[in-house]
């Protein structure tokens, strides 16, 4: 018997099922549910998507995963830019690999947010009419071909710091999502260092080009963690109902001691003179982050916002004669679709 | 014929076969991030690498499968015109596949049946080409018996298509095959297919006074010179450097 | 199942909304199907290619089964304890019910 039905009603099943019964008892049950979801919470068990679940829990999720469905889908085109001119067979094979991943993982995940009751095509609405977000870093562009190694060494880096713990988030299908997602990104953060490293270890003009890149994307990679904690409106939340394990900050920070010493190997600095390392405190030390630029970025005013967006809306319009051809296919050739491919064994 | 001679056959037949996949698998690659729907973004790319795998193989038996890619001049590649022309719109893309794909698909079987160099990779890439040219299928089945609007699109692209065609059957020397009984088999698969999909077979020439042979000559049509600018530009521009 | 699939609200989104697929997938000879994830395919037969794009690019199956989602019907959580909670109360189905005297084998 399986435990969660793909498309999900909406509103759980709660006080609404239309038996009768007055409202004190409504209520009782209503607390009964919100006992039963916290204490769910509190040992460390999975909500399933038929689960009762607070509204504000499954906003925060919609928001959250479309957010990150999103992310991935804009973040093919700046990587996508380059797929034509990989300087190598190889390059252009593993480039063309690693975007792919990233509609897959698009995939994965706007199917995560389906078993929360809302369908994907809703969700690219909203995206494209700029009421749901993507992670700024991808209105950055990519200038030359080391770009694409920072975005692999530095971008995905920071994603893979901020995903792992979301394998152990509270909500199931996107847990499951992101133990997929993290599985098949351990490659991209490897392709983009070895990427810089063969242009670090190359010609002068390679070298400069790679640690161009690294000087670009330094300072939006650490803001991809998001707000400093005291400022961050829905952490605190979050975290309560472990959808997120670990603060912005404390991400940030791991990141950080992270990349030191990978940037040392690769003979490459990173553009930061406070940076340094703290006995005290067992961490390196950074420096301020330059907030008001990620609020323009944030606000639609980065380098790309327009450009991304631009180019997914033209994508979906012009796919729309594709998708309805198929659709009305499909609905002229109707027979039972499973006897036409043979049974299931 | 000498072994000498031998040898040169092969290696251009190599050429040709790695041209026609190198460069359809740029173009493949050119519909990352604008296909119509996510699930086909993945699929296109599938192919993509597949082709762009099947290259370098083909390529390697050449020479330096980077130099060769990335050094050659226009007029030294060997590839199809079917392969170089733009993407179009996506019924231009699937008509391309088919077509290409067909071909690809019959061609390679008989190399995997075959005795000879290409017998490894063709016994291999022919279980990808099956895929290649099932999904070109089942894409030309729903737009050409999808909506009124798809039906003409898919219909311009195979008329628009159909003078590249015959230059497929041009025999490439070095591979013993039957090439007639290729084309008749490829004509049989191709109409097939558009017959189902309620499609016309096109009735115009299937080549051009230009278009004889002229792709495996290294006469290419326009848009390709630009296609390999924009493919070879960052490996010119740093020469002899590695990446 | 009661529920009808959430049928797109917005204006100005398609009207044409592929129907979603279950996706489950056999990693290998003698295990079973497991769900992977769901897609978007306007039919069977490319709902079972682009689950073979998109689930098993790594070699991750040797089978594959594509199930209309709105044709699977789910259990409630609802109906929880009158679902699973009688099978909680038969021990007898487990093996560990039984004491078998010490040195009897292969059993």
């Amino acid at each position: 018997m399986a435990t969660s039905a793909p498309r999900h009603p909406a509103a759980p099943r709660t006080t609404d099922d239309g038996t009768g019964g007055d409202s004190s008892d409504a209520e009782a049950r209503s607390a009964a549910f919100q006992a039963a979801f916290d204490a769910a919470v509190a040992a460390d068990e999975r909500i399933e998507p038929r689960d009762w679940m607070p509204d504000a829990y499954r906003a925060t999720l919609v928001r959250q995963i479309a957010q990150h469905a999103h992310s991935e889908i804009i973040g093919m085109q700046p990587e996508a830019n380059w797929i034509t001119r990989a300087p190598s067979l190889r390059r252009k094979a593993i480039l063309m690999a690693k975007v792919q991943d990233e509609a897959g993982h698009g995939l994965y995940l706007y199917s995560a947010a389906e078993t929360l009751g809302v369908g994907r095509d809703e969700l690219l609405d909203k995206l494209h009419s700029g009421r749901q977000k993507y992670s700024s870093i991808f209105n950055y562009p990519t200038l030359t071909w080391a770009d694409v190694g920072a975005i692999g060494w530095l971008v995905d880096g920071a994603a893979i710091t901020n995903q792992v713990p979301l394998c152990r988030c509270s909500y199931g299908p996107y847990a499951r999502a992101m133990v997929r997602v993290c599985k098949e990104e351990s490659f991209h953060q490897r392709q983009g260092y070895e990427l810089l490293l063969a242009l670090s270890r190359g010609t002068e003009a390679q070298h400069a080009m790679a640690q161009d890149a690294v000087d670009r994307w330094w300072w939006p990679s650490l803001m991809m963690f998001g707000p400093p904690d005291t400022e961050s409106a829905h952490s605190a939340q979050s975290m309560a109902w472990k959808i997120k394990r670990h603060s912005n900050d404390e991400l940030r920070q791991r990141f950080v001691d992270i990349c030191v010493p990978q940037a040392e190997s690769l003979g490459l600095t990173l553009p930061d003179p406070e940076l340094r390392w703290n006995e005290e405190r067992g961490h390196h030390d950074f420096g301020a982050i330059d907030w008001t630029e990620f609020q323009e970025v944030l606000k639609g005013r980065g380098p790309c916002n327009e450009q991304r967006i631009t180019q997914r809306r033209r994508a979906h319009d012009e796919g729309a004669w594709v998708r309805e051809a198929a659709a009305a296919h499909a609905a002229k050739h109707s027979s039972p679709a499973a006897t036409r491919e043979g049974r299931a064994a | 014929m000498t072994q000498t001679d031998r040898q040169t056959q092969t290696t251009a037949a190599a050429l040709a076969l790695g041209d026609d996949a190198l460069v359809l698998s740029h173009r493949l690659g050119e519909w990352i991030g604008h296909a119509p729907v996510l699930e086909e973004e993945v699929a296109l790319a599938n192919i993509a690498l597949d082709l762009l795998g099947q290259a370098r193989v083909l390529l390697s038996l050449v020479g330096d499968e980077d130099e060769l890619a990335y050094l050659r001049e226009e007029r030294s590649f060997r590839n199809l015109h079917l392969v170089e022309q733009p993407n179009g719109d996506f019924a231009h893309t699937i008509a391309r596949q088919l077509c290409f794909s067909a071909y690809q698909h019959l061609l390679y079987e008989r190399l995997a049946h075959a005795d000879t160099v290409f017998t490894p990779l063709a016994t291999k890439a022919v279980k990808e080409i099956a895929y290649h040219l099932d999904h070109a299928r089942q894409w030309t089945l729903r737009l050409g018996d999808g909506t009124d609007e798809s039906h003409t699109r898919m219909q311009n692209a195979v008329d628009a298509l159909w003078r590249f065609t015959g230059e497929m059957f041009q025999p490439l020397p070095g591979l013993t095959i039957d090439w007639q009984d290729l084309r008749d088999s490829w004509t049989k698969t191709v109409t097939g297919v558009l017959g189902e999909a309620t499609l016309t077979v096109p009735t115009g020439p299937q080549t051009g006074a230009w278009s004889a042979g002229a792709g495996r000559q290294g006469l290419h049509t326009e848009p390709f010179g630009r296609m390999l600018a924009e493919m070879q530009h960052l490996h010119r521009s740093h020469p002899g450097a590695s990446w | 199942m009661s529920e009808t699939p959430a049928q797109n609200r917005d204006t100005g989104a398609d009207s044409t909304d592929w129907p979603l697929w279950e996706v489950f997938v056999r990693s290998r000879r003698g295990l079973s199907h497991t769900h992977a994830g769901s897609l978007h395919a306007p039919d069977a037969e490319l709902a079972l290619r682009n689950a073979r794009d998109v689930y098993t690019r790594r070699g991750e199956g040797v089978s594959l089964w594509v199930v209309p989602s709105a044709a699977i019907t789910a259990s409630s959580p609802d109906e929880k304890d009158p679902f699973f909670e009688p099978a909680a109360d038969k021990p007898y189905r487990h093996p560990t019910f039984y004491e078998i005297p010490e040195g009897v084998k292969h059993l």
